[in-house]
C-alpha cells in the first residue's frame, strides 16, 4: 500500500467516526465506544479487502460482512454511507421515530446491510451458512464475520466455531473486535475469555492477533489468500474502545454515554473534522 | 411418518437444486438414500442446533431451501431466539422440522417430550406451523412447504415411526386449509397431529350416543384455516379442539383466541389438551396421553359434557 493509499483510508476512517459521534450525539443512543473500536476494521474491509461494488450491493458474486455484533451498528451504517452504498443522508434516520436505521440493524435496513444482528452469537454460523451456499453455487464469494470480544462468550459461538472447520470453510474469516471491555466491565476478567487467540487455533482455526487500528495491517489481513489447509481463518484485533477521541478512549462510561454539544465539537476537532 | 418425510425429502432433492438436509445429528440411516443421491447437500450438524438453526438462515438468505431435523425440542425451545431472529425476523424460507411431537417418545422422559412447541412458535410473526396427521399428510406438508415461492420459515411437527395411516388415498393438502375427513351435524371435533385417529374414534363413541360428529384434520395451527371456523362456529353446536399439546397456546387457544371477538357464534368450544404440567413417570405414548386425558373415551366425555348431555 503506497503513502497515498494509507492516507486515503486513514482520511476515511476519520470521516467514519465524525459520523458516528454526530449520529450517537443526535440520537443520544449508546455503543459509541463500540462503533468507533471497530471502525477501522470496517474501512479495511470495505475500502481495501472485500470484492464489493457499492452501486450492486446484491451482486450475488459479492463478498459479504456480516456485522455479528449488531450494536456497533454506527459503525456500520457510517462506513457504508462514507463508501457509497447509500446517501448519508439517511443516517440522519438513525434512532429517530418511524426512521429506518434502527440501533442494531434491522433486515434490509438499508444497502449492504447483509444480515440484522443485535442478538450476539447469530453472525458466524450466518457466515457458514452463506459460504456452504456459495460452495453448493460454486461462486467465490468470501465472507467476513465482525464480531465482539464480549460476544464470544456466547455458546453458539463455538458451535460455530466448530462447525466451519469440519467443512473447510476457508473463505470465513472471523474478526474478533477485542476492546477488552463488554457492557459493564473487563471482558478477560467477566468470563476466562482468554487466551483467545488459542482458543480459535485450539478450535481448528489458523488464528493470529493483528493490531485493529492499524489499517496497512488490517488490510493485509483481510485481504489474505485463504489458508492452504483449508481452516477458517480467525483474526483477534486488539482495539481501543472509543478509538479517536483521547476522552472517550478505552473509558467503558462511553458504552452507554453519548457526548454533549461541547465534546461533540471537541471530538471532531481530535479527529481534524471541519 | 418420519419414513415418509424422508423419502419426500429424498423426492423434493431429487427435483430441486436448492433442498439442502441439515441434521442434528439424529436420523441414523433413515437418510441414506438422500445422502447417496446428494451427498454434498446433507449436512450433519452435530449436537449443535443453534448453529444449524443459523446456518439454515445463511443458505436461505443466498436462494437455497434448507429443512433443518432434528427432535422437536431441540429444534424448537432450544433455538427458540434463532428460530425468531434469524428465521421469522429475516423471513426466509426454512422449514424446521421437529421429530417426535407432543408424546412421541414419552418413554424417553420429559427433556424429550414437546407439549409447548407449537404455542411458542406460533407467537412468532412469519411463521407457519403445519401438524400432519399421518405419514400421507407428512409426505404432504414436507412437499407444500418446499413449494412455496414466497412465504418464510414453516415448522412441521412430525411424529415418530409407525402412526396409522388416516387418508385412504392422497387427500388434497393445502397449508391452512382444514381437510374434513367425516361429516356430522351436532359438534365438530377439530385434530392436530397424530392424535387424529383418537378423534375418529371418539367420534365413533359420540355416534353410539346418538351425537354426529364431524372430524377435521386442522393440521395447519397457522395461519389458521378462518372459512371453515366461521362455518363450523355457525354451524354446530360444539367446536372440539383436540391435541398432543398443552392447553396453553395450542389448537384450542387459537380457536378461542379467534372466536372470543367474534359475535353471534353459534358452538360452544371445548378444548382437548394436556395440562399444565410436566410428566415425570416414565410409560409409552398410549400410556402417557391416557395420563393427559388424550384419549377417545375422554375426549367423548368431555364433548358430551360441552354438549349438556
Amino acid at each position: 500500500m503506497t503513502a497515498a493509499e494509507l492516507a486515503e483510508l486513514e482520511a476515511a476512517a476519520r470521516r467514519v467516526r465524525g459520523r458516528i459521534l454526530e449520529m450517537s450525539h443526535r440520537a443520544q443512543t449508546p455503543h459509541l465506544g463500540s462503533s468507533l473500536s471497530c471502525a477501522d476494521i470496517l474501512v479495511a474491509a470495505y475500502w481495501k479487502a472485500l470484492r464489493v461494488d457499492p452501486a450492486r450491493p446484491k451482486d450475488p458474486d459479492r463478498d459479504r460482512l456480516v456485522f455479528s455484533k449488531g450494536h456497533g451498528a454506527m459503525a456500520l451504517y457510517a462506513a457504508l454511507a462514507e463508501r457509497g452504498f447509500f446517501d448519508p443522508a439517511l443516517l440522519r434516520e438513525y434512532g429517530t421515530d418511524g426512521g429506518r436505521l434502527a440501533e442494531h440493524p434491522s433486515p434490509g435496513c438499508a444497502p449492504g446491510v447483509e444480515v440484522a444482528t443485535g442478538s450476539l452469537g447469530h453472525g458466524l454460523s450466518w457466515g457458514a451458512g452463506l459460504l456452504l451456499a456459495a460452495r453448493l453455487r460454486k461462486r467465490p464469494t468470501r465472507a467476513l464475520v465482525v464480531m465482539s470480544d464480549g460476544e464470544c462468550e456466547e455458546g453458539s459461538v463455538w458451535e460455530a466455531a466448530m462447525f466451519a472447520p469440519a467443512h473447510k470453510l476457508s473463505g470465513l474469516t472471523a474478526v474478533v473486535d477485542f476492546n477488552g471491555w463488554q457492557a459493564t466491565g473487563r471482558s478477560a476478567e467477566i468470563m476466562a475469555l482468554d487466551p483467545l487467540v488459542e482458543k480459535w487455533r485450539a478450535f481448528g482455526w489458523a488464528a493470529r492477533e493483528v493490531d485493529g487500528h492499524d489499517l496497512r495491517a488490517l488490510a493485509a489481513a483481510l485481504s489474505a489468500p485463504p489458508d492452504p489447509a483449508g481452516r477458517p481463518t480467525a483474526l483477534v484485533a486488539r482495539t481501543v474502545k472509543g478509538k479517536g477521541v483521547s476522552f472517550m478512549e478505552d473509558d467503558n462510561n462511553w458504552h452507554y454515554r453519548s457526548p454533549s454539544d461541547a465534546e461533540l465539537a471537541a471530538a471532531r476537532r481530535e479527529l481534524g473534522l471541519p | 411418518m418420519r419414513n415418509a418425510f424422508a423419502a419426500e425429502l429424498a423426492r423434493a432433492a431429487d427435483a430441486d437444486p436448492r433442498v439442502v438436509m441439515l441434521s442434528g445429528d439424529i436420523g441414523n440411516r433413515l437418510f441414506d438414500a438422500y445422502k447417496a443421491a446428494h451427498p454434498d447437500r446433507f449436512f450433519n450438524c452435530g449436537v449443535a442446533e443453534a448453529n444449524m438453526v443459523t446456518v439454515a438462515a445463511g443458505l436461505a438468505a443466498e436462494g437455497l431451501r434448507p429443512v433443518a431435523y432434528t427432535i422437536a425440542p431441540f429444534v424448537t425451545l432450544r433455538v427458540l431466539e434463532q428460530i425468531r431472529v434469524d428465521l421469522c425476523c429475516h423471513d426466509l424460507p426454512v422449514v424446521v422440522a421437529g421429530v417426535g411431537a407432543g408424546l412421541s417418545y414419552a418413554s424417553l422422559g420429559p427433556t424429550h417430550h414437546s407439549m409447548e412447541d407449537v404455542a411458542c412458535l406460533r407467537a412468532l410473526p412469519n411463521m407457519t406451523v403445519v401438524c400432519p396427521a399421518d405419514p400421507a399428510e407428512a409426505r404432504l406438508a414436507l412437499r407444500a412447504a418446499l413449494a412455496r415461492e414466497a412465504g418464510g420459515p414453516v415448522y412441521l411437527r412430525l411424529g415418530k415411526k409407525g402412526e396409522p395411516a388416516v387418508h385412504a388415498s392422497a387427500p388434497d393438502f393445502r397449508i391452512g386449509r382444514a381437510l374434513v375427513l367425516k361429516p356430522g351435524r351436532d359438534a365438530a371435533l377439530l385434530a392436530a397431529g397424530t392424535i387424529l385417529p383418537e378423534a375418529l374414534a371418539a367420534a365413533e363413541l359420540l355416534a353410539a350416543r346418538g351425537v354426529s360428529t364431524e372430524v377435521v384434520s386442522f393440521h395447519t395451527l397457522k395461519p389458521l384455516d378462518e372459512d371453515y371456523l366461521a362455518a363450523a362456529f355457525a354451524r354446530f353446536s360444539v367446536v372440539a379442539a383436540m391435541e398432543e399439546h398443552g392447553l396453553i397456546g395450542g389448537l384450542g387457544a387459537a380457536l378461542a383466541e379467534w372466536a372470543c371477538e367474534r359475535d353471534g357464534l353459534k358452538a360452544r368450544l371445548c378444548r382437548i389438551g394436556a395440562r399444565d404440567e410436566f410428566l415425570h413417570e416414565c410409560g409409552d405414548q398410549a400410556w402417557a396421553r391416557g395420563r393427559f386425558g388424550l384419549t377417545a373415551a375422554a375426549a367423548a366425555g368431555k364433548i358430551l359434557a360441552r354438549l349438556g348431555r
